[in-house]
């Protein structure tokens, strides 16, 4: 009861946090498609280059969240800024991950067949490969925003706000009401967005692919 | 240099303890999910959503049942090492082909023989795979201890944190990344013998 009345004083505030949360999520992720998905396709240009630029991705994620947040406070000082850079780097890999093997894994007889009837190179990229590739690469899209929900929470340390700040206060001050106000809604917006990108990704699916599924 | 041990052996010390009791109740939660059909899918359910609840709100939320300490952090660990072991437990049971459990079957085995004999062996592999994600993972997740008064590495790089001192951060930084990708080759390795040793 207590709780209810502790939310519905800070009604205001709360939804105020969680749409800055939103926001974080959605620049962060998008950022890290706009870097991904094309350095993605590269890399199945440039097989080479591959296995050492996904291992170094690998080993970034390793580097536990604390720490990738304690440098950027370090390098660049409190503010939305240096958590925005810390969110995007970490939403890199999943989707860099999941467009690489993706396309790899594009049967050759479809590009053979596509080169067959006289496409060009980036007819066969932009209407068989990424189509084909496009369940894959928005699972990697959906990994990523669930660890942004949970790494733009521990960006509150930094001064990103959105709903870390209220566990931090919480954690801070050891008030169980600011803990459950910041992470119950960042629990339920984790799901959220699994859940909506999971559908997306049933829609998205050719229409001849879904039958495996 | 004592103070990096320390906090190396206790950092350590608290992600064992934590995969010892996700390896056995990750384990058994796989083979009931394997038995039961519906109330599987339910388990693995659960544990995709213990699985994004995000890592600060799951430790405050634990803070406030288990106090601080520990024993709060050996938990969380143990809920978010959950579903990887789970999940490839169930896989690699569910997969094996249907003829080597029929063999089983017809030669008189009871449901726990065969899971005791045949099946757990066969999946072997694929469940050590399931620990070696977990494990890589727990490591990482454990620095996050330090904001709930749990040992380890993670303290270390807080006070560096605090003092925007690089090197204090480096210190315990690096052993964690270390430490993970160590571990994440070694098991990785023993996980191709394994794989080679079933065939």
């Amino acid at each position: 009861m207590r709780m209810i009345a502790f939310f519905s004083k800070n009604t205001e505030a709360m939804l105020a946090s969680i749409g800055r949360h939103i926001a974080l999520v959605l620049i962060a992720v998008g950022l890290g498609m706009a870097i991904a998905i094309p350095l993605g396709v590269l890399l199945t240009r440039h097989k080479r280059a591959a296995k050492p630029v996904l291992a170094l991705a690998g080993t970034v994620q390793t580097i536990p969240g604390l720490v990738m947040l304690g440098f950027a406070l370090i390098f660049m000082g409190i503010g939305t800024l240096p958590a925005l850079a810390v969110l995007t780097i970490y939403s890199i890999l999943p989707i860099l991950r999941n467009t690489y093997t993706g396309i790899i894994e594009v049967q050759p007889a479809y590009k053979d067949a596509a080169k067959g009837i006289g496409m060009t190179k980036s007819q066969v990229l932009f209407k068989v490969e990424l189509p084909l590739a496009l369940p894959a690469i928005v699972s990697g899209i959906r990994i990523s925003a669930v660890y942004i929900v949970s790494w733009a929470t521990l960006a509150g340390m930094i001064g990103a706000g959105g709903l870390g700040d209220w566990i931090w206060t919480g954690l801070a001050t050891y008030n169980t009401d600011y803990i459950l106000a910041g992470a119950i809604p960042s629990a339920i917006l984790a799901f959220a967005f699994s859940a909506f990108i999971g559908f997306l990704q049933k829609l998205l699916t050719p229409r001849g692919l879904r039958r495996n599924a | 240099m004592n103070e990096l041990m320390n906090a190396i052996a206790e950092h350590i010390t608290i992600v064992a303890i934590a995969m010892v009791f996700a390896s056995v109740i990750g384990i058994a939660l796989g083979v009931l999910s394997y038995w039961k059909r519906k109330l599987g899918s339910f388990i693995i359910g659960l544990a995709e959503i213990i699985q994004t609840i995000p890592s600060l709100a799951l430790l405050a939320l634990l803070m406030i049942v288990f106090g601080l300490g520990d024993l709060t952090m050996i938990v969380a660990l143990v809920l978010y090492a959950l579903l990887p072991i789970i999940r490839n437990t169930h896989t690699s049971l569910t997969e094996l082909p249907p003829h080597i459990i029929d063999a089983a079957r017809g030669m008189g085995m009871s449901r726990t023989q065969r899971l005791v004999r045949v099946e757990i062996p066969l999946s072997i592999p694929m469940i050590f795979g399931g620990l070696k994600v977990a494990l890589v993972n727990s490591l990482s997740i454990a620095v996050m201890g330090v904001l709930i008064g749990s040992g380890g590495l993670g303290y270390i790089i807080y006070r560096g944190i605090q003092q925007r001192n690089m090197d204090r951060i480096l210190l315990g930084a690096i052993p964690v990344v270390v430490i993970a990708l160590i571990i994440d080759w070694g098991m990785g390795k023993a996980e191709k013998r394994l794989l080679k040793h079933a065939r």
